[in-house]
This record gives C-alpha cells, sequence and structure tokens, in this order.
C-alpha cells in the first residue's frame, strides 16, 4: 500500500480519473450557472422547480439526455457521425492533462505544456467540422465550415497573445510560467509597466471566439442556422457536444489565468503578513456569506424538502468554510482554490459576455480577427518583447 | 524499455494503417481522416524520439492547419460525382511488379549492407529541451536561411491574395 502510495504515478493517474469523472458534473453546474446568471442579467429565475432553487436541475437534464432517443439521419456518414463527438470530448479533456491546479495538483508539467493545449483546441476543430459534415444536412454544413473558419482566424491572435506570455516567462511548461510569476513577483498580466494588458485582452477575446461563444457563437446562430454543426445531434451525442464547450471553456479560462493572473498563486504572493487575511479569512467570509445567505433564502421557499435540502447546502458551505481554517486543511487547499476562484472569475466574465453583447455578423467577426486582434497581437508581442528585453 | 518498444510499434502501425487507408478509401474525406490519423502517428514517434517540440508543431500545423484546410475543400466540392468516375487504375499489375521490385532491392541492399549501420544512442534529455535546442540551431546556426523562408512563404502569401482578388 504504502509503495503505492509513494509512486510517482499515484497522484496524476488519480487526478485524471477524478477529472474526467467529475467534469461532467462540474460541466453541469457551470450550465445552470450560466442560466441563473443571464436570468438575473434579464431579472428572471430561471430553474427554480428542480431542487431548492433548481439546485438539481444539472442532474435532471443529464439523465434526460442519457435516457433520450439517439437519431442518426438515415443519409449521414455513419462512421464519422459516430466519431465526431467522441473527437471533441477526447481533445478537450486531454488539454486537462498539462493544467496546474497547484504546484504539486497536476497531471503533467511537460515542458511544451502550452503548445499541448494549442495542439488538443487544434485538433478539436475535427470534431466540430466532420460533426457538421458527416450529418449531411445544410445547417449543420454552414455551421462547421463557420466554426472552422473562425477557429483557425482565431488561433492566430492567440497564439501571438500567447506569445507574449511566454516570452515575459521564458518557459513553455505551465508549472514553469506560475512560478515565474512568483520570482518575478508579478502578474503577468501587469508585467512590462502594465503593457502585458493588451495581449492579455486579446487572449480573452480570441478564447471567446475559440470556444464558439456568444458574441461570436456564429457556428450555432439559432436564427440563421438552427444549431449549427450540432443540428442533427440528439441525446447522449449532443451533450457530449456540450460537455466539450464547457470543458473546452473550463481550459481556456485554465490558461488565462496560469499565463497572465497567477494560476495558483495569491494575489501578492511575495507580501507575507498578507497571507493570513488572504488566504485564511478572505475564503472563510466567502464561504460563510455564501452558506450563510443559504438560510435567509431558505425560509421564503414554499417546499418544505427545499427549505431543509438548502439549508444543509448552506450548512455544508459553512463547514467547508470552517474546514478552510485548519492550518494543514488550508496549506492543502489553497493553491486550487486560488485556481478555480480566478478560473470562474473569467467563466463569470464569459457569461457576462453573453448576456451583454448581441451576436457579430460573419463579417464583423473576420474584420476583428484578421484586422484588429492580429495586428495588435502582433504589436503588443514586438513592444513587450523590446521592453522586455530594455528591462533585463 | 518494453513501454518504448511497445508504442513505437504502435504508433509505426497507426501511420502506416493510416497510410494505407489514405490511398484505398474511396470517399475523399475518409481518406483525409486517415492521412490525420497518420500523421498523428508520426507525430507519437516524434514524442518517443523525445522531440516533443517537433510533436506539438506537427499537431499544430498539420492536423490543425493543413488537413482542416483539406477537409474544407473536400467538402465544398461534389464528393458524389467524384466518386461515380472511373478510377484510374486500370494498369494495377504493372505498379505492383514495379513496386515489388524496388522492395527486392531495398531488402537486397539492406540485407548486405546492415553491418554498415549504426543506430544513434538517444542522447540523455538535453539543457532546458528540446524548445530551446531547437530554437538555438534555428536562431543562431542556421538563421539566413530560416529568415530566407520566411520570406518565401510571405512572397506566396502575397501572391495568393492577388491572385484570388480579381481587383486590389
Amino acid at each position: 500500500m504504502q509503495t503505492v502510495l509513494e509512486h510517482p504515478l499515484t497522484l496524476p493517474v488519480a487526478l485524471a480519473a477524478v477529472i474526467v469523472l467529475l467534469f461532467p458534473l462540474v460541466a453541469g453546474y457551470v450550465v445552470l450557472l450560466e442560466r441563473k446568471i443571464l436570468a438575473d442579467f434579464q431579472v428572471r429565475l430561471g430553474p427554480m422547480r428542480v431542487g431548492p432553487h433548481g439546485l438539481l436541475q444539472p442532474i435532471a437534464d443529464a439523465v434526460k439526455l442519457i435516457i433520450k432517443e439517439d437519431v442518426i439521419p438515415a443519409a449521414a456518414d455513419r462512421p464519422l457521425f459516430l466519431a465526431a463527438p467522441v473527437i471533441s470530448v477526447v481533445t478537450a479533456l486531454t488539454a486537462f492533462a498539462v493544467l496546474p491546479f497547484s504546484e504539486q495538483l497536476r497531471v503533467a508539467d511537460v515542458n511544451v505544456g502550452l503548445l499541448v493545449i494549442s495542439a488538443m483546441s487544434a485538433v478539436g476543430v475535427l470534431g466540430i467540422v466532420l460533426g457538421g459534415w458527416s450529418a449531411n444536412s445544410h445547417y449543420a454544413l454552414l455551421g462547421a465550415l463557420r466554426s472552422g473558419a473562425q477557429l483557425i482566424s482565431y488561433e492566430v491572435a492567440l497564439a501571438f497573445a500567447l506569445l507574449s506570455g511566454v516570452m515575459a516567462a521564458g518557459t513553455l511548461s505551465m508549472v514553469g510560467i506560475v512560478k515565474a510569476q512568483y520570482e518575478r513577483q508579478i502578474w503577468f498580466a501587469f508585467e512590462n509597466y502594465g503593457l502585458m494588458l493588451v495581449p492579455a485582452a486579446v487572449y480573452l477575446i480570441a478564447a471567446v471566439a475559440e470556444t464558439n461563444r456568444a458574441p461570436f457563437d456564429l457556428p450555432e446562430a439559432e436564427s440563421e442556422l438552427v444549431a449549427g454543426f450540432h443540428t442533427e445531434y440528439s441525446g447522449f451525442r449532443w451533450a457530449l457536444y456540450f460537455l466539450a464547450e464547457y470543458a473546452n471553456i473550463f481550459v481556456v479560462a485554465g490558461v488565462m489565468v496560469t499565463l497572465f493572473w497567477g494560476g495558483w498563486l495569491r494575489p501578492f504572493p511575495n507580501v507575507p503578513w498578507l497571507e493570513f487575511p488572504l488566504n485564511y479569512v478572505f475564503p472563510f467570509a466567502l464561504m460563510f456569506a455564501s452558506g450563510g445567505l443559504c438560510f435567509p433564502l431558505a425560509r421564503r421557499l414554499k417546499s418544505r424538502a427545499n427549505a431543509i435540502g438548502l439549508r444543509v447546502v448552506g450548512l455544508a458551505l459553512l463547514g467547508v468554510g470552517a474546514l478552510l481554517l485548519i492550518p494543514a486543511v488550508n496549506q492543502a487547499v489553497i493553491g486550487p482554490f486560488w485556481f478555480l476562484l480566478k478560473v470562474f472569475v473569467v467563466i463569470y466574465a464569459f457569461i457576462w459576455f453573453r448576456g451583454t453583447w448581441p451576436r457579430y455578423r460573419y463579417d464583423q467577426l473576420m474584420n476583428i480577427g484578421w484586422k484588429r486582434l492580429i495586428p495588435i497581437g502582433m504589436g503588443a508581442l514586438l513592444v513587450n518583447g523590446v521592453v522586455g528585453m530594455l528591462r533585463g | 524499455m518494453w513501454v518504448d518498444t511497445f508504442f513505437f510499434y504502435l504508433f509505426a502501425l497507426v501511420t502506416l494503417a493510416g497510410g494505407v487507408l489514405t490511398v484505398t478509401r474511396r470517399n475523399a474525406v475518409h481518406s483525409a481522416m486517415s492521412l490525420i490519423l497518420s500523421l498523428i502517428g508520426v507525430a507519437g514517434l516524434f514524442l518517443l524520439q523525445r522531440a516533443e517540440f517537433l510533436f506539438a508543431v506537427q499537431i499544430v500545423l498539420y492536423v490543425g492547419g493543413i488537413m482542416v484546410l483539406f477537409l474544407f475543400v473536400i467538402m465544398l466540392v461534389n464528393l458524389d460525382q467524384a466518386a461515380r468516375m472511373r478510377q484510374f487504375s486500370g494498369q494495377w499489375w504493372l505498379a505492383l511488379a514495379c513496386v515489388l521490385a524496388v522492395a527486392a532491392q531495398i531488402v537486397y541492399v539492406l540485407s548486405r549492407g546492415s553491418g554498415a549501420f549504426r543506430f544513434a544512442r538517444p542522447e540523455p534529455p538535453a539543457r532546458g529541451g528540446n524548445v530551446e535546442l531547437v530554437a538555438d540551431v534555428l536562431f543562431k546556426q542556421y538563421l539566413l536561411p530560416f529568415e530566407l523562408a520566411s520570406v518565401l512563404l510571405l512572397a506566396a502569401i502575397v501572391g495568393s491574395v492577388i491572385m484570388a482578388r480579381k481587383r486590389i
């Protein structure tokens, strides 16, 4: 037992299994988060029926999708139709392998980590293009072509933004990038007298386009293309595409956090006196406030079972907050806590974009990509290179 | 290391099977998919040689860039018509004879000269890794040819844009 636990492969394999098994649940709750936040923007309530405040909605949705009939169009290219969603999910989940949740909590630290993520997103295009083509449907084909063109266009801008970050870090390893930020004592978004904010912004915009999210969600523009490349998919295969989409959102948010926002480091990691307020008081206050808010909300619920359920959730949050005050537990989980908190801030921004901006037209999309983002990305790379060299 | 050997044969099999499927599939999209499989196999072989930079670049450029453009072109042409057309494979027996003759030559030469081969040993992982080494060689030793190649590519890009647009 001891040798198994101390084997260098134990933690990566266990973490990989946890990610693959748990991510569908996380994706479900990100969907719920998205529906709730969008509802809030539009002064609605969002899902309220299943569980207290719709908290069990993702599970109901998952059950529905799994037991739904799986329709395959008669004229579809069957093997490719079956393989396409699998390609999307496998590439999206493979990218998690190089995402460091903390210094120890990672599947692999390879010295071409960022390139592996680019490679996986490049192969992921195939899942979309093949899915759209193999369905033998006009809407799906048009959606796939749009998506492919969009992904290829924005990959260039994305690569320029990544290059600026890599240049500041001097390494392609994801763990190395975060360590470089610890040594330079600054998040790379604010490196070079704030000039790195430009590539960070370019990255955020290109990442929204890479994940086919609003306002760049032309591949699945409902008013024009029904549902874009996955028009003909139903049930579980459709769910796979959505799993891949949310996995991609998580990965681009994780790359953004790792490259520009200091990964698992707390804000001001080099200021020792901030450790207690930021690492102990802040997480506890966060959990305490969200747990405490559950109780007044529970009193207003009509169903008795729902009210009890919400109180249990509140108690669980308070318990997690109390656990975070124990130094040993805190040491172990504070890295992933900061990483996930930042990732969810980015995801919140993605949802916010969706709720705020109307969809771009196709020519506008291409103009932004080729005539704005790519020149800005190139300029930022050049300026940051010169400034970085001058600073030594 | 039997793991290395196993993965070598696995990737070699994927590469060869992909190549054979590429030329035997009738459906052009299936051919393109087989070619992708073959390219991924080559990427795996790069990884076994500890050339992780080449592995990533192979996938990003070939699978993600070139093959997606291939697929675009294939999807936009009329596939059914192309599949129904007569295939230029009437002289397959002549082609087979040529292939067998070349194969016999290669086998003969290899078996005669096998003593002259020396297999390079994989070097221990160098300082910094593959990316830094490639960059060193590219930007110090071969800087001029590298920059010349980039000028050539730029000329090709500009030329294709001029040929594609009727009015500049």
